[in-house]
């Protein structure tokens, strides 16, 4: 073995560059201040290593990105572990490069003559930031993707080249599978690689120049082996077991709904490392961003390069740490306004619970048998009537309707409602509510319309709230027989035990003293009839119908209230009445067994 | 830094402390295990994929396939999942059939299973070629020379005929193996 090893020196000189690297000599001995570095060296490893493993399984372009992410977080032997690593690596590096400025400032090291080296990590600590920033983009879900975009817009308000720039970065005009190639090339490829390159510069030059040494000095010098590397293990053990609590606490690293373009994501806001540049731009107001964007953090980062010759004075290096110190503290300061704003915006809170929504919605649906289609996981929530049927309702039915009392995305609207309630629509609770006097003219049905004192109204207030108890009970089995014709997903089990009953309540409807069929048509033709028909009531079609057409003579005819023709008058494609019909009704897909968070 | 070669260097260091040295290697040695594991488990996972088996596959009808025993190539349509992606009805493959009686027919994988490339079948001299290496397999699926490289002849499938359709339990063999042994 030894001559073999004896060989190899003499060939590589190896033993003598182990003995530099190892028995370079710490002025008063090993220190737990000087760990920062290590733990950084480690932190990258750490990225190296898990970055490559998820480089294996990753598909950068706008219909894999993020498929390939959740295959990872889901469906690889400890995915969701590896990604999870490599997450919270990032996150704990911004917080070890923070600390080793702050040493290297506090202890001097960063005066002459290791100006140079001081420059080299400032330049480091700007392309771990730039790795943060390319890498939150490249899940491509919904949150990296609205985040990113502000801050490439924010790129292009640079004077003169700023639009240029934009374009090169994103790979084109607007977002898409050039804006992932590029991002993943940046992140993957000439970001590390620079990295590689400025870090051995940076060991280089900190081995050139040696330690500076904390004074006064407690101990006898020594070695950086055995006592300054052991000390260096125990930090990155700590620094690991910090990463391990964040990400087996979180299981792994989030993953949002897929990146949509057409469906903008209020809840989208920077890392919380960025967070305080995200609150700063809040106080600029329009025409004046470039000072918040690009002046004023340019004009820092000149300071911050300038340090190694304020320092040379002592009021200089007192300035210095002042300014870092300030730094932190407005950083601080900023970050926690931002959160606190946020905290308040019911708003916003309200977009990030729809977005956790999301989220949870596309596992199920990825899960499902049919799998996610070669268009991408995007499809799968833009088929989606859980996921579309409350956004249409919200933007094209809440202005009058309710559903559960909010407007369908758990909002409230302040104007009183001027059209029924949706919720469990043609359900027999449903319509048992049309036919109780104590109801039908309240703010859940007739309330808001001009049908509050109309035909029905009077009809169910004058006469079913004289019903005998008999009547009552015909009136249960005309409501089981009138709900059946929805054919809903939810009854279908009540309606076929129901069966024999709902046939009597069938023939019962068009008599006396329901009399439904004095005014409404019921499976057959009535050409006196003045009421919506209810021959399918509630049925896909039938909801159809009156979306497409509510002034149609099968619903309400002339008599209609304000609802506008969804349909004919091409307010809304037939996709997205169907969305909508398909969520009113209660029809989408449901696991079987309930999905696990597939985070 | 933890993670610098100690035990080769070690020899000519002074081992002035050796617990601190075993301490720093074992903890340093921890620290760097844990990506290590993480990241290697998830670059072995493809080991853990199968393939999965199609079954009987619909390929055409008995009436597309004419009598003069010759064999014809015909693509087999099935569902396919590419890692995230599911998809119906695409081709996964293609058969030889070859009518052997009225209602008897053989199948044969177009896959060469010396490397895996499609086999052409040559009118002209009525035998199988493999364009890559110049295997030659006769009309049964037979080698049919010597020197063929392929290591077996062509593999055969399983035939049904249900009505007038033809099915064939479609499935792809190891290459460069003389045994026939499923794929993963």
């Amino acid at each position: 073995m030894k001559i073999l090893f004896n060989w190899l020196d003499q060939r590589t000189g190896y033993r003598h560059i182990t003995r530099e690297a190892l028995l370079e000599n710490i002025p008063g001995g090993s220190r737990w201040r000087y760990v920062w570095g290590s733990t950084l060296t480690f932190a990258l490893v750490i990225q190296f290593i898990t970055g490559i493993a998820l480089w294996m399984a990753y598909a950068p372009s706008s219909q894999t990105a993020w498929e390939s992410v959740y295959y990872i977080q889901n469906q690889m032997w400890g995915g969701w572990f590896l990604r999870g690593l490599h997450h919270f690596t990032a996150q704990t590096m911004n917080v070890l490069l923070v600390l080793h400025l702050m040493q290297v400032v506090i202890d001097g090291a960063y005066k002459a003559p290791r100006e140079v080296n001081f420059w080299f990590g400032v330049m480091l600590l700007m392309l771990v930031l730039g790795l943060s920033l390319t890498g939150y983009l490249l899940p491509w879900d919904q949150k990296g993707f609205w985040a990113t975009k502000v801050a490439t817009n924010i790129a292009a308000i640079t004077p003169l080249i700023g639009p240029g720039l934009q374009q090169v970065l994103i790979g084109g005009a607007d977002y898409g599978h050039h804006t992932l190639t590029r991002f993943f090339a940046l992140h993957a490829g000439v970001l590390p690689g620079s990295i590689v390159v400025l870090l051995v510069g940076h060991i280089y030059l900190f081995r050139r120049h040696g330690i500076t040494a904390k004074q006064p000095l407690k101990q006898c010098d020594a070695a950086f082996w055995p006592d300054q590397v052991l000390k260096d293990a125990v930090a990155c053990l700590a620094v690991l077991a910090a990463v391990l609590f964040l990400v087996i606490r979180n299981h792994g690293a989030d993953l949002g709904a897929p990146a949509d373009p057409s469906q903008p994501y209020s809840a989208a806001r920077p890392e919380w490392y960025f967070l305080f540049l995200f609150q700063f731009l809040k106080y600029f107001p329009g025409g004046t961003e470039l000072f918040g964007a690009i002046i004023i953090p340019s004009a820092i980062m000149a300071i911050i390069f300038l340090m190694p010759f304020l320092g040379k004075w002592k009021l200089g290096h007192r300035f210095n740490l002042g300014l870092l110190w300030s730094l932190i503290a407005g950083v601080a300061l900023l970050t926690y306004l931002a959160i606190a704003e946020d905290r308040r915006n019911n708003d916003y809170v309200v977009s990030v619970q729809q977005a956790e929504q999301e989220a949870l919605r596309i596992s199920e649906l990825a899960q499902a048998p049919a799998g996610i289609p070669a268009t991408g996981a995007v499809t799968l929530l833009r088929m989606d009537p859980l996921t579309q049927g409350p956004k249409l309702f919200s933007q094209h039915c809440a202005s009058c309707h309710r559903y559960d009392g909010h407007d369908g995305m758990g909002l409230v609207p302040t104007n009183a409602p001027q059209g029924a309630d949706l919720k469990d629509l043609a359900t027999r609770s449903w319509i048992s509510g049309w036919l109780d006097p104590e109801k039908i003219s309240g703010p859940n049905y007739f309330g808001g319309t001009k049908f509050k004192d109309g035909k029905m109204a009077k009809f169910v207030k004058k006469d079913v709230a004289h019903f005998t108890a008999d009547e009552k009970e015909q009136l249960k089995k005309v409501i089981a027989a009138l709900s059946a014709e929805a054919g809903l997903k939810s009854q279908r089990e009540v309606d076929q035990r129901d069966a024999a009953l709902i046939a009597e309540g069938r023939v019962m409807l068009s008599k006396a003293p329901m009399s439904c069929a004095d005014c409404h048509k019921f499976h057959k033709e009535d050409e006196d009839a003045t009421a919506p028909d209810l021959t399918g009531y509630g049925s896909h079609q039938w909801l159809t119908g009156v979306i497409r057409n509510p002034a149609h003579p099968k619903f309400y005819g002339k008599k209609n209230d304000r609802m506008p023709a969804y349909g004919e008058d091409k307010i809304l494609d037939a996709q997205s009445i169907e969305l909508l019909v398909k969520w009113l009704r209660g029809e989408w897909y449901e696991p079987s067994a309930k999905v696990v968070d597939g985070r | 830094m933890s993670d610098k070669p100690e035990t080769d260097s070690a020899e000519p260091l002074p081992r002035r402390n050796f617990f601190k040295q075993t301490l720093a290697v074992i903890l340093g040695g921890i620290a760097a295990l844990i990506p290590a594991t993480a990241g290697l488990l998830v670059f072995l996972d493809p080991l853990r994929r199968k393939t999965e088996s199609a079954g009987a596959i619909r390929v055409t009808s008995l009436t597309a396939l004419p009598s003069d025993g010759k064999p014809y190539k015909f693509p087999v349509v099935a569902s396919r999942t590419d890692a995230w992606n599911k998809f119906p009805d695409v081709p996964i493959g293609a058969v030889y059939l070859r009518r052997t009686g009225e209602t008897k027919i053989e199948a044969l994988n177009v896959v060469c299973p010396h490397a895996g490339c499609f086999v052409d079948f040559l009118p002209s001299r009525d035998c199988f070629l493999c364009p890559c290496h110049n295997s030659t397999f006769a009309l049964d699926g037979t080698i049919n020379d010597p020197k063929s490289p392929s290591p077996r002849p062509l593999d055969t499938l399983t035939v049904e005929i249900r009505g007038q359709e033809i099915y064939v339990n479609f499935q792809n063999f190891r290459a460069g193996s003389a045994r026939k042994i499923p794929a993963a």
